[in-house]
């Protein structure tokens, strides 16, 4: 059996050791698109905070790792995907056939549409390069300027922040964070950003980026709703798309991302995908959806594995899981965050301390939650949604008091 | 064969001398809120839960770290976090549903039960034998195990 991987991130590197595991004698083609080892994309803002060199960013440490399990490392990019004569098209020109395949090449940023993103010196945060260019650019005292306040925009923030530059975010929502965080935490995160020092501009929107003619900075940003800002750098963080370009043409169904079944399958048999490229299900509502995080990508990783292998092995959705830590503010989301209509929620704010945390249950059972300020026993916000406890009488006692998540638990399970 | 705790609620008077030991084990100083392992008051019930982490087999922390920071310790199995490795990227945490992955402000990585390499602090200090160190054929984790089947997105099947 011969296994081709596209992609060396997280779900791609979990599918290859599992098929290793599951099968000694298959051979495994392992294909990165960037010339460097296996590594992390979630551990590039660390690299910048200074607080790793780059090899701490490697998904494995071990020297040889990929040659000791028999599993070949390529790094090339793959241009196309010949369907008919199961074979993957490489960019330096080669071709790899195979007889089952992993789809797991991930997401790659995207620009809006605005005027002046392409020059030099205005950088997404999604490489290894990338991550240099911006170390080169975001010194001490430099003015920099980060377009987009999401989930990656955020945590780039904190790096750059450690690296003592001039900071100003910049936002089109009227929050930062407004995919995982509601108004009243996406609030406090800015009020809390904004006393650390960090020029934080929401509702705002980058309409031009051009040279300063007057030569005090390299750019300047036109923007509605904040004037003119100065930038040496600009960093662009403004969303992800999953890479399905090179999918076009062929059979592979592809909406957002390629589409899969509950066994990770594609429209194709034998053919599968995982991690951020993967268009699976949403695990509370069941619906489509893309869950571009890093447990998902290794959990969909080792589940297509096991599918490619042989062991039938259900993909039950996954569950949207994000935890962020903005200049030492932490916070998280789960699931339902937002609420369902029919359900009810609970809350405890203490602003003044930056703490809350809100619950959203269905009928006696927790399906979502955002925390802010809390790192103890978060996981278990997780354990009591996913193992769809019926709380019975504590859910009273949870909209009484959301912070005894883990009594909760303890008390419906052991 | 390997060893793992073993906690029986019903025997726990709340004393909180794990918490301690543990702390100073792990952490040097007698601070109950630096300690892995944690008691819960149930004062309605009259009922205290000690609870830490169970080593689980699914190894939910150590599937979702991006750094290869967790490992299991091959002579007592337990899963340890690599300090040199970790990043403090906090997924861990939300990734275990026990809870039972916490973050550590002042290191700046995040801390879980390692069994103290193998004689833990805790069922040395358990003045009621409440947690006790056992082979791990007998503990009352099966109990948590089954509930960590239930969480159903990693399927149960092993490779």
């Amino acid at each position: 059996m011969r296994y081709a991987i596209i992609g060396a991130g997280p779900a791609g590197v979990v599918a290859a050791e599992t098929l290793r595991a599951r099968d000694s004698g298959g051979e495994i083609i392992l294909l990165g698109g960037e010339a460097e080892p296996a590594y992390s994309r979630m551990a590039i803002p660390y690299l910048l905070a200074g607080q790793i060199d780059e090899s701490g960013t490697y998904l494995r440490h071990t020297q040889g790792h990929f040659e000791s399990l028999s599993i070949q490392y390529v790094q090339d990019l793959v241009k196309a995907l010949d369907v008919e004569s199961r074979r993957l098209i490489l960019k330096e020109g080669g071709s790899v056939e195979f007889d089952r395949l992993l789809i797991a090449c991930g997401s790659h940023p995207v620009k809006p549409q605005i005027e002046g993103l392409d020059q030099p010196g205005i950088h997404h945060c999604w490489t290894l390069e990338d991550a240099r260019s911006i170390a080169k650019y975001a010194t001490a005292g430099s003015r920099v300027v980060l377009m987009g306040a999401g989930f990656i925009g955020s945590i780039i923030m904190e790096a750059l922040v450690r690296r003592k530059v001039k900071l100003t975010l910049v936002e089109m929502a009227d929050r930062m964070v407004p995919r995982m965080m509601d108004q009243t935490a996406g609030n406090l995160i800015k009020q809390w950003c904004i006393e650390q020092g960090v020029d934080v501009k929401t509702s705002t929107r980058v309409k031009a980026v051009t040279p300063d003619s007057s030569g005090k900075a390299r750019y300047l940003l036109e923007t509605d709703g904040a004037g003119e800002i100065p930038a040496d750098l600009v960093v662009v963080a403004t969303g992800v798309r999953p890479t399905i370009g090179f999918l076009a043409g062929s059979a592979i169904e592809t909406r957002q991302g390629v589409v899969v079944d509950d066994h990770l399958q594609t429209s194709v048999k034998g053919i599968y995908a995982a991690g951020d490229v993967c268009e699976g299900f949403d695990w509370n509502s069941g619906n489509r959806a893309i869950h571009a995080i890093q447990p998902v990508a290794a959990e969909t990783g080792r589940l297509a594995a096991l599918n490619m292998s042989g062991c039938k092995t259900l993909y039950t959705g996954s569950l949207a899981m994000n935890v962020l830590d903005s200049i030492g503010l932490i916070s998280t989301s789960y699931g339902a965050w937002q609420g369902k209509a029919g359900g009810d929620d609970a809350q405890q704010l203490d602003a003044s301390r930056y703490k809350y945390i809100k619950l959203q249950f269905e009928e006696d059972r927790l399906i979502g939650a955002i925390t802010l300020g809390i790192t103890e026993h978060v996981g278990v916000l997780r354990g009591l949604i996913q193992s769809r406890i019926a709380l019975g009488e504590w859910k009273q006692r949870l909209v009484r008091d959301p912070s005894r998540i883990m009594e909760a638990y303890l008390a419906k399970t052991q | 064969m390997l060893r793992s705790l073993s906690i029986e609620p019903e025997k726990c008077t709340g004393c909180l001398q794990c918490e301690m030991a543990c702390s100073y084990e792990n952490e040097g100083v007698f601070n109950p809120a630096k300690s892995r392992i944690k008691v819960f008051v149930f004062e309605r019930e009259g009922r205290n839960v000690p609870y830490t982490c169970t080593q689980c087999a699914d190894a939910w922390c150590k599937n979702a770290c991006p750094t290869e920071a967790i490992q299991i310790n091959a002579a007592t199995g337990a899963k340890e976090i690599n300090n040199g490795l970790c990043v403090g990227c906090k997924v861990c945490t939300i990734a275990c549903p026990f809870g039972t992955v916490n973050y550590n402000h002042a290191t700046g990585k995040v801390i879980k039960c390692d069994l103290c390499g193998g004689d833990p602090a805790c069922a040395k200090a358990c003045p009621t034998q409440a947690i006790t160190f056992v082979d791990a054929d007998w503990t009352g984790y099966s109990k948590m195990r089954n509930w960590a089947q239930r969480t159903d997105t990693q399927s149960s099947a092993q490779v």
